[in-house]
């Protein structure tokens, strides 16, 4: 298995970067971590005419935190956003998100951004983003736009990023007062890609009131599903084992997922189900401390 | 088609080769510079055989290519041992049954490798979280496991 022929630029400054995505449109293709990419070039699948380094971009390598708000550099690898103390005390859920991909050694190269931009319905990185209201900077020789967690995925491996854009940083909001959050999922084998995968942040008030809550399943769609109708319903209640049913009965009914050759569509189902309770009561049960 | 100069420090070694930029880095090690201990199984990430240390992490080989490694620092399987003699970490693989037909090992001790030397006092099941990256078709993991405890254990009567 070897890919096909590819020119190869490795551009030191995201101006070139830009420049070299302009001028080689659909024929040119970034590589980041090349966790996803390569090995779909090694099986052919992906055949790119010229490939786009940006591992130099030192500049998209970062971590910062500003007034309400986590800005991560694109090209983070995946390992030091595991390690970051800074997300760990400000936006935790991503912190509980990434040790589930893959293995060490692929997170020592991958990183946030080509992890969003491969949008795998089952990846992490994406299900944490849409979990909390999260936003990311696309660039391109034009102008640099920001797009909501929510505009984002558009369908199986593919998002609003066009052929000529630079996804560049993201931007998570740091929630106020008594947060809450949980990430779960249930895969055949350690590090594999998960079959469902849940996650949920959710602020309390002073009476244990849910003020704002985020479900998100990832695995049972083309892309993240905000679970809006159990959100919505979960708003300004105390979570009780009949809510709890509720909710689970909500995702049954909002879900569609499908059946292949890891697991039927009723067993993701099922999982869905339980993954969902689980991850509420766990960050309610947080938020509550 | 393009290619490319790579200068590459492997084992405290340069390298001065050209590459085409299609040229994975596992092939560029076995077929360019002959370092035939980095194995490769799957080249698609999945097994690990190919895992050696570029810029002091553990990363797959079959998924960089060589032009990536211009101007970087790697070490491979061949660079653990010292003047002929296997260094504490394979020692304890021959001692332990840590290998049997020893086509996972090379990938194995370049993981450990990193891995011990940025956390020094793992436990058993973090060594076990560190090796899922990893398939032996041979061993059972025990042995592994076990080599890799018993290094821990010597660096700490060491220290
Ligand atoms: C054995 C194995 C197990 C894995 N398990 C999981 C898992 O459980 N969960 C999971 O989520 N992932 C998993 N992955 C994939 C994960 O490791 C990748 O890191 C991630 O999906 C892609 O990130 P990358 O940096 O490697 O991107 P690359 O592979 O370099 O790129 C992926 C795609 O994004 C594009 N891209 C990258 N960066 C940008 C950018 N800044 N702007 C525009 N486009 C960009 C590329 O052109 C490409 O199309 C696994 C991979 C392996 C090899
Ligand atoms: S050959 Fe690289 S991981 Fe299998
Ligand atoms: S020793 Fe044979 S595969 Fe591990």
């Amino acid at each position: 298995m070897k890919p096909a022929q590819f020119d190869y630029y490795c551009p030191k400054t995201v101006d070139e970067a830009l420049t070299l995505l302009e001028e080689s449109g659909f024929d040119g293709k970034i590589i980041a971590g090349g966790q996803s990419l390569v090995p779909i070039m090694n099986m052919r699948l992906s055949t790119p005419d010229c490939l786009i380094d940006i591992n130099r971009l030192q500049d998209l390598d970062f971590i910062d935190y500003e007034e309400g708000l986590v800005k991560i550099g694109t090209l983070t690898r995946q390992n030091r956003v595991e390690t970051s103390d800074l997300i760990r005390q400000h936006i935790g859920l991503l912190s509980e998100a990434v040790p589930f991909i893959g293995h060490v050694q692929t997170r020592n190269r991958g990183t946030i951004g080509g992890s969003l931009v491969h949008a795998d319905p089952t990846a992490e990185i994406p299900l944490a983003l849409m979990t909390m209201g999260g936003s990311v900077h696309i660039a391109s020789t034009d102008e640099v736009r920001t797009v909501n967690a929510e505009d984002f995925f558009v369908t199986y491996l593919t998002t609003d990023v066009m052929p000529t854009e630079l996804l560049t940083e993201i931007h998570i909001p740091i929630w106020e007062g008594r947060v809450g959050y949980s990430f779960q999922e249930i895969s055949r084998r350690h590090g594999d890609f998960a079959l469902v995968a849940s996650a949920c942040q959710l602020s309390v008030d002073d009476q244990n009131r849910i003020s704002d809550a985020r479900l998100v399943l990832g695995g049972v769609e083309s892309v993240p599903l905000l679970v809006t109708e159990a959100n919505e319903l979960l708003h300004g209640e105390r979570l009780t084992d009949s809510l709890l049913d509720k909710v689970a009965s909500i995702v049954s009914k909002v879900i569609e997922p499908e059946s292949d050759l890891h697991a039927s569509a009723d067993y993701r189902r099922h999982i869905a189900q339980s993954l969902a309770k689980r991850t509420l009561q766990e960050a309610y049960v947080k938020a509550g401390r | 088609m393009t290619v490319h100069e790579v200068e590459v420090k492997i084992n405290g070694k340069t390298y001065k080769e050209e590459v085409e930029s299609r040229m994975l880095l596992s092939d560029f090690l076995r077929e360019t510079c002959g370092l035939t201990g980095t194995h490769v199984g799957c080249e698609h990430g999945v097994c690990g055989a190919c895992t050696v240390i570029v810029n002091d992490s553990a990363v797959r080989s079959c998924l960089m290519f060589a032009v990536q490694v211009d101007g970087q620092e790697m070490q491979t399987v061949e660079g653990l041992a010292q003047n002929g003699q296997l260094n504490p970490l394979q020692k304890n693989f021959v001692e332990c049954h840590g290998l049997q037909c020893g086509f996972c090992t090379p990938g194995i001790l370049m993981s450990t490798t990193d891995y011990l030397k940025k956390h020094s006092t793992p436990c058993k099941k973090d060594i076990q979280d560190m090796l899922s990256g990893h398939l032996c078709r041979c061993t059972g993991y025990d042995g592994i496991v076990k080599a890799i405890e018993k290094t821990v254990e010597d660096q700490k009567v060491n220290i």
